[in-house]
């Protein structure tokens, strides 16, 4: 269905990526934000802070980010759609809800801008060192979605999708900004409401009593009830049975988990979001995401420049990773570069994928900036070697 | 010659429809106190006018974390310390309901203690009933932040020389508008006390005294949960309207209960409301009752 007018600034705009990461999640539907003030990720919840009071939506800024997550979790479960921002450390502290979250199948969106680490690390500069705990950063076996924007426009673009599949999935997804991409300022363009696409809450036509929270019944994702509906449910971070009540045992933990692995795994193609260009007959191919992605595609033109026949691959949706096409990839390329802030998260993955059918270079960078593309172009062209 | 008659026993428990009978036994021990709890909880919930559709019921972790999933309401046993949070998110997003937290003593004031305080802070629209037993229970009789001094508990096995909270004092220096204390003996004075506070509005406060005979009396020798009800029987002290400064828990001490608080302030939603409609004016979209949902 089309979004609610209510929440879209439509026009043409010069938006940094926190202000149209912003404007995305209220153009999605988005009305419940609950919030910690963290650099460079506090423009996000000011924006929405300014606009939520004349379009029927509720920011609190809350306590500390372990109840800014809870509270979204909690807001989750009325319909309404729920946001929370962060930065790294931030992000540290709501993991333990972010299981909560996939426990209970719940519909939320994180957003990480993130910063250099570890620890307090680059509060107000550059990093990409969250990508892996955006993945695992919960304890327990779990799947989550992540995506990561590379300008203000995407920003703005993929909160839309960051809505949708948190809603069609029933996970919380995690948008994994990078503080250049938070602080850069660009055009955004906002379509009108009847543009916009949103997956709506769909609930259960069953009626109470004959209601189970978390039956299946072969599809993917149980059906949604809400809070308040006369459906007297229970739900738990306890594993649980399709009653949503606890049950200990091996049994209904396999039953339970695995459900919540392979609703992403065995659907891993339909969430998969890749850009590539001239992949085809390449020799290299350079794999990146956020910020890097544009920074990288600078040291590909310059490694073009001395013959080598460079293609990209841009991570667009992050997790679940598209294993498949690197294994494609692998058997065809001499290498993969791959350039991030960080010192080597994403480029395991690609290193899993290849199964040394082809090396996976990784072109590191501590944080505080972005990489020289001189020195991807560097990578680039010892790879083709 | 005579005869005897029995009254029929009715096909129920009064109570039954307010529990998910299909969850019975539950898991608290024998003379455990928060089963008598939840029958007053249970028995106010009867009395009151409240749509019970629209009631939900939140729990964190431990003992008395497992209330959530005995009631029959909309239940959420959420993570440890955060059911005050978590109940904020549901009130938020729809502001209709209304929200009870029933948590225990470590759930809510050792790791959820910065929420709690937060909540009261902001007079948050949720009732919040915490059963404190003087332990972490669940998980074999730890020092909590209400353990009194020199009680022995197993981190503390030469007795705790901490200074436990005053948790009504907390609550209401906090800015909390309903602050209550009962034991679980003093069920018709804690069932009224409960209906009443789901009557008021803000954050409510009701703290509930309850034996944990399988770990702090055992460690402390102080006999069965009978043995602690007659203690309370002999040592509680109703004081309404004290000095919440005066309500201290010493070691196998008197215990003051009471109501001790019960004023009206405006709540979060209240304050955030007519705040912008002051400033805003027209301009000002409230979320809607049922909440801010998109739905075909």
């Amino acid at each position: 269905m089309k979004t609610d007018p209510a929440g879209v600034l439509t026009g043409v705009h010069y938006l940094d990526g926190d202000y149209a990461c912003g404007e995305g999640a209220m153009a999605a539907g988005c009305r419940f934000v609950a919030g910690y003030p963290i650099t460079p990720s506090t423009e996000v919840v000011e924006r929405i802070s300014q606009r939520f009071p004349m379009t029927g939506g509720t920011f609190i800024q809350m306590e500390d980010e372990l109840a800014s997550m809870a509270a979204v979790v909690g807001a989750a479960w009325t319909g309404t759609k729920v946001m929370t921002v962060t930065s790294g450390p931030g992000f540290s502290l709501m993991m333990e809800n972010i299981g909560l979250a996939t426990m209970m199948e719940t519909p939320c969106v994180v957003v990480n801008v993130q910063r250099g680490g570890p620890s307090t690390g680059l509060p107000t500069m550059v990093g990409q060192g969250d990508m892996m705990q955006a993945r695992w950063g919960s304890h327990g076996d779990y799947e989550v979605i992540a995506l990561s924007p590379q300008s203000p426009q995407e920003a703005f673009d993929l909160m839309i999708d960051a809505f949708n599949l948190s809603e069609t999935w029933r996970v919380p997804v995690m948008f994994m900004m990078d503080e250049c991409v938070g602080h850069m300022t660009e055009k955004v363009v906002i379509p009108p409401a009847d543009e916009i696409d949103v997956v709506p809450r769909t609930l259960s036509d069953k009626k109470p009593g004959e209601y189970l929270p978390y039956a299946v019944n072969g599809r993917p994702v149980p059906e949604f009830v809400r809070a308040g509906d006369g459906y007297r449910f229970h739900t738990t971070g306890l594993t649980h049975d399709e009653r949503g009540y606890p049950v200990m045992s091996v049994e209904c933990q396999e039953e339970n988990v695995h459900r919540l692995m392979n609703k992403i795994r065995l659907n891993a193609d339909q969430i998969i979001h890749i850009e590539e260009e001239d992949t085809d007959g390449a020799d290299v191919v350079v794999m990146a995401y956020g910020i890097t992605a544009r920074v990288a595609r600078m040291g590909i033109d310059m490694a073009r420049a001395e013959g080598v026949k460079v293609g990209f691959l841009r991570l667009i949706v992050v997790w679940p990773f598209p294993e498949e096409r690197i294994r494609e990839l692998a058997k065809k390329v001499k290498a993969f570069v791959v350039p991030e802030i960080n010192y080597g998260q994403m480029v395991l993955e690609v290193e899993r994928c290849a199964g040394g059918k082809a090396p996976a270079i990784l072109v590191p960078h501590g944080g505080g900036g972005v990489h020289d593309p001189a020195t991807i172009c560097q990578a680039i062209v010892e790879a083709s070697k | 010659m005579s005869t005897t008659t029995k009254a029929p026993l009715p096909e129920e428990h009064p109570i039954a429809p307010f529990l998910r009978m299909d969850r019975m036994p539950h898991i608290w021990c024998p003379t455990c106190g928060i089963g008598t709890i939840v029958k007053c909880f249970a028995t106010a919930l009867d009395e009151s006018d409240l749509d019970l559709d629209k009631t939900a019921i939140v729990s964190g972790i431990g003992c008395t974390g497992r209330v959530a999933g005995y009631m029959n309401l909309d239940a959420f046993h959420t993570t440890h310390g955060r059911a005050i949070p978590f109940a904020t998110g549901l009130k938020l997003g729809r502001p209709e309901l209304q929200v009870v937290v029933f948590s225990g003593d470590g759930d809510l004031s050792g790791i959820g203690g910065n929420h709690f305080i937060h909540a009261a802070r902001r007079n948050m629209d949720i009732l919040v009933i915490l059963v404190n037993n003087f332990i972490y229970g669940m998980t074999g009789g730890q020092n909590a932040p209400t353990t009194p001094t020199t009680a022995r508990s197993s981190t503390m096995p030469f007795g705790n020389f901490e200074r436990p909270f005053n948790l009504p004092h907390l609550a209401a220096s906090c800015g909390a508008t309903f602050v209550s204390r009962w034991t679980c003996l003093h069920i018709r004075r804690l069932t009224k006390c409960m209906r009443v506070a789901l009557r008021r509005k803000g954050f409510r406060f009701i703290e509930v005294i309850a034996p944990c005979s399988t770990l702090y009396a055992r460690l402390n020798r102080l006999g069965t949960g009978l043995n602690l009800m007659q203690f309370y029987h002999d040592e509680a002290e109703i004081r309404h309207d004290a000095d919440t400064r005066e309500l201290d828990i010493g070691f196998q001490d008197r215990i003051v209960c009471g109501n001790f608080i019960d004023e009206e302030r405006p709540t979060y939603l209240e304050m955030m409301h007519s705040h912008y409609e002051e400033v805003l004016g027209d301009r000002f979209v409230p979320m809607p009752p049922e909440g801010g949902w998109i739905h075909e």
